[in-house]
């Protein structure tokens, strides 16, 4: 699996292939706090650059999946949709969102930009 | 007659005196009305389950805490207040509302009667000037001080089944805490220290509010800690408390109460002593009742996961009739809970909605509080 990549809209993202792996940061879950509801998209949505592609919700705020670049939708973490608790305990693992197919290149920082913008 | 700033310690924020103690505990810290307070020091969930379960302990020491004294302090507050203190007996509590001229909230606020001649008025973080300037503008001609005694004190709450155990663990000298009553208070002494023990809260559960010099909290802070040990004593932020007194029925202000809404339309007319005591800021616009067309306070419930939250829109089948003042996804009962303002027309309607980000969430009309914990 390819290194870590991050979204300055805080998520991450693993590519293997053509399919990326992405969820929500680290520091996303704990600026949230406790997720109570995770909404994804169906497999096959087709989306824009900027689109919102899912909801996580906790019990005092609303985070949106904002997809980086137009694509489709491969899979969803339906683990996730059962037990959102995942997204905290395992925000950049287990607590994964969605796989996605890019139809373009999204735009990403490295870990060192990502540390940089939530220091 | 006067107002005197107690601090005098010049600009800058105020500052918790726990503050030190919240950052090697971890705890997440946001800015409220200036002041650093923990929201959560782990999960806000499980803040939330200790206190229903258990016991929480919550730093509050951002709450204003203004001091009325003097021989004419029951007839300034009675002017002054829309509620009848004069009438409260030594160490009794009594909630009530600081009314603007035209009947709006200025602050929603507790008054201890610590005294003959001395009142413990304590208001909102968020209201604490607004709530100092109102009162100071109306004690004229009253033979009272009022003194802002708020970044001299601290004050932290022990909530849950298990605070009685956990206070009176901690070595306090006062008169038995068992005995006394939701709404009253005691004199007690920690560690050489005056801390004035209240039985009063803002999460549905049993609990104490205990106020202590400012220099004085860290000391009481860690002894409670030490003895809520062994009762599962958990640190709490303000992200549970929120949610404790929402599921509690119970206004904030900023959301359900603010200058724009008259008692009545929240519920909270029977504060209001209308018939047991003369003049006081607020009495006509409060006699005039609100506008027919007034939006009232209603309680909502829902199926599934999604939270309504403020602000969110409330329809009554295709037409908006008011919107969401508190919502969340209601951690004890397990569903959505909101409160809302909504047209008088609707708030007996069966037809409601939700606007949750587009999607239109049924909700059903449902009596505060949502949760009551059994006697």
């Amino acid at each position: 699996m390819s290194e870590t990549k991050y979204t300055k809209d805080h998520e991450w993202i693993r590519t293997e292939g053509d399919v990326a792996t992405v969820g929500i940061t680290d520091y996303a879950q704990a600026q949230l706090g406790d997720v109570v509801y995770v909404e994804l998209p169906g497999v096959g949505r087709t989306f824009a650059a900027g689109e919102s592609l899912g909801e996580i919700e906790s019990t005092k705020s609303v985070g949106e999946l904002i997809a980086p670049a137009a694509g489709s939708v491969v899979e969803v973490n339906d683990e996730v949709a059962g037990d959102p608790s995942l997204v905290n305990s395992g925000a950049e693992g287990d607590g994964w969102l969605v796989k996605l197919r890019f139809s373009e290149q999204p735009e990403l920082l490295d870990e060192a930009a990502y540390r940089e913008l939530t220091a | 007659m006067t107002a005197t700033d107690a601090t005098a310690t010049g600009g800058g924020a105020p500052t918790t005196p726990l503050l030190a103690v919240h950052e090697a505990a971890g705890a997440q810290l946001i800015d409220f009305a200036g002041w650093q307070m923990p929201v959560r020091y782990g999960s806000d969930l499980a803040e939330h389950e200790a206190v229903r379960e258990r016991a929480g302990l919550f730093d509050l020491s951002h709450m204003a805490e203004l001091r009325v004294s003097g021989a004419g302090a029951a007839e300034f507050l009675d002017f002054a207040l829309a509620g009848r203190l004069s009438a409260i007996e030594l160490w009794q509590a009594k909630y009530s509302l600081l009314l603007a001229e035209h009947g709006g909230i200025i602050d929603d606020l507790i008054v201890y009667r610590t005294g003959e001649t001395d009142y413990l008025v304590v208001a909102n973080a968020s209201n604490r000037h607004a709530a100092l300037d109102a009162l100071t503008a109306r004690i004229a001609g009253f033979d009272a001080q009022i003194v802002d005694e708020t970044e001299q004190t601290g004050l932290v709450a022990v909530q849950g089944p298990a605070a009685l155990a956990i206070v009176s663990a901690i070595g306090l000298e006062s008169e038995p805490l068992e005995p006394l009553r939701y709404y009253r208070a005691l004199p007690g002494i920690f560690e050489g220290e005056d801390v004035l023990i209240a039985r009063t809260g803002y999460t549905g559960e049993d609990g104490f509010e205990l106020y202590i010099a400012a220099h004085a909290a860290e000391d009481l802070w860690r002894a409670l800690v030490l003895a809520g040990e062994a009762h599962g004593l958990t640190l709490c932020g303000l992200a549970a408390r929120d949610t404790l007194r929402l599921e509690a029925g119970m206004p904030l202000y900023g959301n359900e109460l603010s200058l724009d809404v008259l008692p009545a339309q929240v519920g909270l007319g029977r504060v209001v002593a209308l018939k047991t005591k003369g003049d006081f800021v607020g009495r006509a616009a409060i006699e005039a009742g609100p506008a027919d067309e007034a939006p009232v306070l209603i309680g909502l419930t829902a199926d599934g996961r999604r939270a309504p939250r403020a602000g969110y829109p409330v329809l009554d089948g295709d037409r908006v009739v008011g919107a969401v003042t508190s919502g969340a996804l209601a951690p004890t009962l397990g569903h959505p809970i909101a409160m809302a303002m909504v047209e008088p027309g609707s708030a007996t309607s069966e037809s409601l909605t939700v606007d949750v980000r587009g999607t239109q969430l049924p909700a059903r009309l449902t009596q505060l509080p949502f949760y009551k914990r059994e006697a």
